[in-house]
Parts: C-alpha cells; sequence; structure tokens
C-alpha cells in the first residue's frame, strides 16, 4: 500500500475579507460576518456562486444556512463547524484543506469574529457573554460554583504555577503586551493604532485575576475575518501571490474539559502537539519560521506558546521575550498586526489575515517583515486546545 | 464524617450560580452532604477519578464506586480575582480561587474567602470542611491549615 500523499502544499489561502474592529456597531454578527465574506470572495477574484464550502464559527452562533440564504450559495457541497473555542479558526483550516484537497470541495469560505464589545461582553458578566458550549459541564458543575467563572481567572491560575516553577515575572508578561502594542500602533486597523504602552503603564495597569492585569487581557472589539481556501491550482490561477498551507494540525489535551485538571497545566500541551504535526507535514521546524502570529488571549498563553512551539525550552519563555526579539526587527517577531490583545478579539482569525498580507506583502512598509516566505499561525482554546498553521508563499 | 457548617456570611440574595448536579456525580454530593470528600474509584483498576465521567480512562471499565478520602492537601496553584465576574463574589473582592490538589491526588477547585489573599502561596497546606451556603445546599470548602 503506498503512502497516502501529504496534505502539504495542496491548497491555499486565496482571499482575505475583514471589517473594521471596532466598540460598538450597527451591525449584527451576522451582517459583520457577510460583510466579511463578501470582501474575501471578492479578494479571491471569485463570486459567492463559486463556494461549495462553509466553516461557521463555535463562538459566532452563526451557521451554514446563514450564509445559504444571504449569499445565495447554489451548490454548498461542505459544512462544518470545530468546537475548540479560539482553537477552532486554524483547526476549520485543516478540515478546509481535507476538503480541498480531498475534492469534496473547491472553495471553502471560512469565517469568525464576534461581537465582542456590543454583545457577548465577558468583561461585564459571565452569564450568557458566550453561548454555553458543552464542553462546559464540568466546569460549570466543579469550578463555576466555587467562583472560577472566567477564562482570565482559569489562565491566571497557569500563569501563577508556570511563575512558581520558572521564576517567570509579571514584568515577562509585560514585555510580550508592550511588544505587541508597539506592533499595533503601526497598523492602522488596530484598535490600540493610537495607544501606546509602557511596561511601566503595563505594571500600573489594574489587576483582573492575580498575576493577569488589564492590559494582559485581549481586547472587547466589534468586528469580524474571513478567508476563501481552495486548490493550489486554483491559487496560481488567481490574481494575488498565492499563500499554500504548507502544514496544519490540531491537538487536544487532556482532559479536555479543564484546565486545573490537567496534570501539568503550565504546557499547552494541545499546542505541542499541533505544532509538532504542522512542522512534520510541512518538513519544517521552529528555526525556519520568519514570524509568529499566536493567539494572544493572555499574554501568559504567548509565553506558553513558544514554549509548545519549540522556539525556546520549556520555563524559558521568559527570558525568550526579553530582549526584543519579538519585535518587529527582532529575530522572531509576533503577532505583527497587534493580535488580539491590541489589534482586535477576532477569535484568532485576524492572526491568520496578518499572516497572509504578510506574505503578499499588503501591509504597511514599517510593519512588513523583509522576505517573509513562512510564518507559524497558532489557535488556543477552551482548555489548552491548540492548532498550528505554517503559511508559505508561492515563487 | 465531618461537622456541617450551617453559619455562613454569604447573602441569601445573591446566589452563586447553581450546580447542576447529575447522576453521575450523584455520590460526591451525597457524600459531600454527610461532611465527606468522596472520588469516583474505578471498581477494576482502583484509579481514582474527578471530575466523575462514564469509563476509566486508564482500563476502560465502566464499573466505579465512590471511595472516602481524607479531605488534607495543598495549594497547586490559585489566582486572586480582582473583578467579580457574577454577583455572588462582588462583595467578596479580591478573593481566591484556588486549586486543591488533595493528598490523594485528585485536584478540587475552591474558593477561599475567609482569607487574606497576600498570605496565600503554592504549597500551603489545606484542609476542607463543610458548610451549608444559601440555595446551594452543602458545598465543600477549604481553609489554610499552615
Amino acid at each position: 500500500m503506498s503512502p497516502l500523499p501529504s496534505l502539504s502544499g495542496q491548497a491555499a489561502i486565496i482571499g482575505v475579507g475583514q471589517t473594521p474592529f471596532t466598540r460598538g456597531t450597527d451591525c449584527s454578527t451576522l451582517e459583520l460576518h457577510l460583510q466579511a465574506a463578501l470582501e474575501a470572495i471578492k479578494d479571491a477574484g471569485l463570486t459567492p456562486a463559486d463556494i461549495d464550502g462553509v466553516m461557521p464559527n463555535e463562538l459566532a452562533g452563526t451557521i451554514a444556512e446563514d450564509f445559504i440564504l444571504n449569499l445565495g450559495l447554489p451548490a454548498l457541497a461542505f459544512s462544518s463547524t470545530i468546537r475548540t473555542g479560539g482553537a477552532s479558526f486554524v483547526s476549520a483550516i485543516q478540515s478546509a484543506a481535507l476538503a480541498v484537497a480531498g475534492g469534496v470541495a473547491k472553495n471553502v469560505l471560512l469565517v469568525a469574529g464576534r461581537r465582542g464589545y456590543s454583545a457577548q461582553r465577558v468583561s461585564l458578566t459571565s452569564e450568557g457573554a458566550i453561548a454555553p458550549h458543552p464542553v462546559m459541564r464540568h466546569m460549570d458543575e466543579f469550578e463555576r460554583p466555587f467562583g472560577n467563572t472566567v477564562a482570565s481567572q482559569w489562565f491566571a491560575q497557569a500563569a501563577r504555577r508556570h511563575m512558581h516553577e520558572f521564576g517567570t515575572t509579571s514584568e515577562d508578561f509585560g514585555r510580550i503586551a508592550v511588544a505587541i502594542r508597539g506592533h499595533a500602533n503601526l497598523n492602522p486597523r488596530a484598535l490600540m493604532f493610537e495607544k501606546t504602552m509602557t511596561l511601566e503603564q503595563h505594571q500600573a495597569s489594574a489587576f483582573i485575576a492575580d498575576p493577569l492585569r488589564l492590559f494582559d487581557c485581549s481586547l472587547e472589539t466589534d468586528g469580524a475575518t474571513a478567508i476563501v481556501i481552495s486548490s493550489v491550482e486554483r491559487a496560481r490561477d488567481a490574481k494575488k501571490v498565492g499563500v499554500p498551507i504548507l502544514g496544519v494540525g490540531e491537538g487536544h489535551g487532556s482532559p479536555p474539559t479543564s484546565i486545573t485538571q490537567k496534570r501539568d497545566f503550565t504546557r499547552i500541551e494541545g499546542l505541542e502537539v499541533a505544532g509538532e504535526r504542522a512542522y512534520a507535514m510541512a518538513g519544517l521546524g521552529p528555526d525556519d519560521m520568519d514570524a509568529a502570529q499566536i493567539y494572544d488571549g493572555f499574554s501568559w498563553i504567548v509565553l506558553a506558546s513558544l514554549e509548545a512551539l519549540g522556539f525556546c525550552p520549556r520555563g524559558e519563555g521568559g527570558a525568550f521575550v526579553r530582549d526584543g526579539r519579538i519585535s518587529l526587527g527582532g529575530a522572531l517577531p509576533v503577532n505583527t498586526s497587534g493580535g488580539l490583545l491590541s489589534e482586535g478579539h477576532c477569535s484568532g482569525a485576524n492572526l491568520v489575515s496578518e499572516a497572509v498580507r504578510q506574505l503578499r506583502r499588503e501591509v504597511e512598509a514599517e510593519r512588513q517583515i523583509a522576505d517573509c516566505e513562512r510564518i507559524i499561525v497558532t489557535g488556543e482554546g477552551d482548555f489548552h486546545e491548540g492548532a498550528a498553521l505554517i503559511l508559505g508563499r508561492s515563487a | 464524617m465531618s461537622e456541617i457548617d450551617s453559619e455562613s456570611n454569604e447573602s441569601p440574595a445573591v446566589l452563586r450560580p447553581e450546580v447542576p448536579r447529575t447522576e453521575l456525580s450523584q455520590g460526591f454530593w451525597d457524600a459531600i452532604e454527610k461532611g465527606e470528600l468522596a472520588f469516583q474509584r474505578c471498581a477494576a483498576c482502583q484509579r481514582l477519578r474527578h471530575y466523575p465521567q462514564p469509563l476509566c480512562p486508564e482500563c476502560h471499565s465502566g464499573e466505579s464506586d465512590w471511595q472516602t478520602v481524607e479531605g488534607l492537601g495543598r495549594i497547586y496553584s490559585y489566582t486572586v480575582a480582582h473583578r467579580a465576574f457574577h454577583p455572588a463574589w462582588t462583595d467578596h473582592v479580591p478573593y481566591v480561587i484556588a486549586t486543591i490538589e488533595l493528598d490523594c491526588g485528585v485536584r478540587m477547585v475552591c474558593d477561599l474567602l475567609d482569607v487574606d489573599p497576600d498570605t496565600i502561596e503554592i504549597d500551603q497546606r489545606v484542609q476542607a470542611r463543610f458548610q451549608e451556603l444559601p440555595g446551594q445546599g452543602v458545598m465543600p470548602r477549604f481553609e489554610v491549615i499552615d
């Protein structure tokens, strides 16, 4: 029996669309999704009738039927929704690439983004801010009634344990937040474009869930991002530079229903596995990456993700971010758009759009990573679930 | 079996989120009502597990019973919540949310409302106690013992 063909290089991202990131909107979540979708389809050089696959995002609550109705999709052949919270969007790219490579669909539309400010605002309440998910049943019975109600509190305990075991500090988290803010200050799309941040300001920001401060937490924004995935052959016909999927992987930690029940909750084990799979598929390693767009729901997740992806040994994430290495101009620029911490929280989809734009050389000159050829993008969701994606650039 | 504390300084006007008890977890909550900690134990390989689930992830036996354990353990990690995301904790901020690792190896999560957050450290010893809370029945609580 001959080995199965690798998924590497078979599918590509050929279109990107995005609404502005705002605090406040007159649009419904679905309307934001439709705006982003139409822009992505146009960017891909397609019309809605060409879309035969749709992957709605779990966190937004939209369904394939919404897109059939509003975009008038005549021949949908594939639809699926991944349920790993913030890892869903990157995991969905794996499924979309499989659908395209397997000939089930030709052009798959992925859309994500919430009204994180106008509707699903987690800073105001834990009740109903995000639709109930089946994966929360253990949290609802054994943690929420004991005051462990929101993500900042769950991840704070992981960050605290990391500090205890490895000597990581709040300043280390601050250096991540400040570096990423610096990138947002170069990105007119970023909600924090005009607001600078110093390490002193980070250290003066209020604790939300100690050790996580306000500036360690991602933004609450309204907005949506969409992409179109097609075969690499179709990407060659598109007007824009193709962005092939060189490697992709997902990983699920265990137990997957609570961070506190994991034997070692300082490790994002789902992302470790996802990263290994993506590297193996691409035949590449961490040293081959020109930049990383890392899911940054909280600053600590970036630090632990750098360890999980092998950019530094376990426990050395704090040292890794200390000398400007993750800023533009450093050895591994991280979250060059401003990420979820400073551009907007689009369920991680804006990390993918940023990677595509960097590889297409479409971003502002001062933000463009010179000659970048390969970028790794991650998702982290629920309780240390992970997804990793390695994007390249067609010759 | 421990004494159950029926005094609580929690307001009956703002209740904690209700515990959605299930048939699977009934043994745990029944023990709590009696002032005991009991966890699911695989009848085949004797492995303790929490939170309750139908199959043992090690040997896949679906048979289990409830093993009573000592309520002694240590703080594995914690956070100090400076903002309440549910009204039941509004009057308690800043409050500690701790992950307790019991000496039997099982972990539980509990808020510690009667301590100065500045005195909490990882590895501090804790002991379970049991308290009747408004609208909740008896709930497990933990206190620092060193």
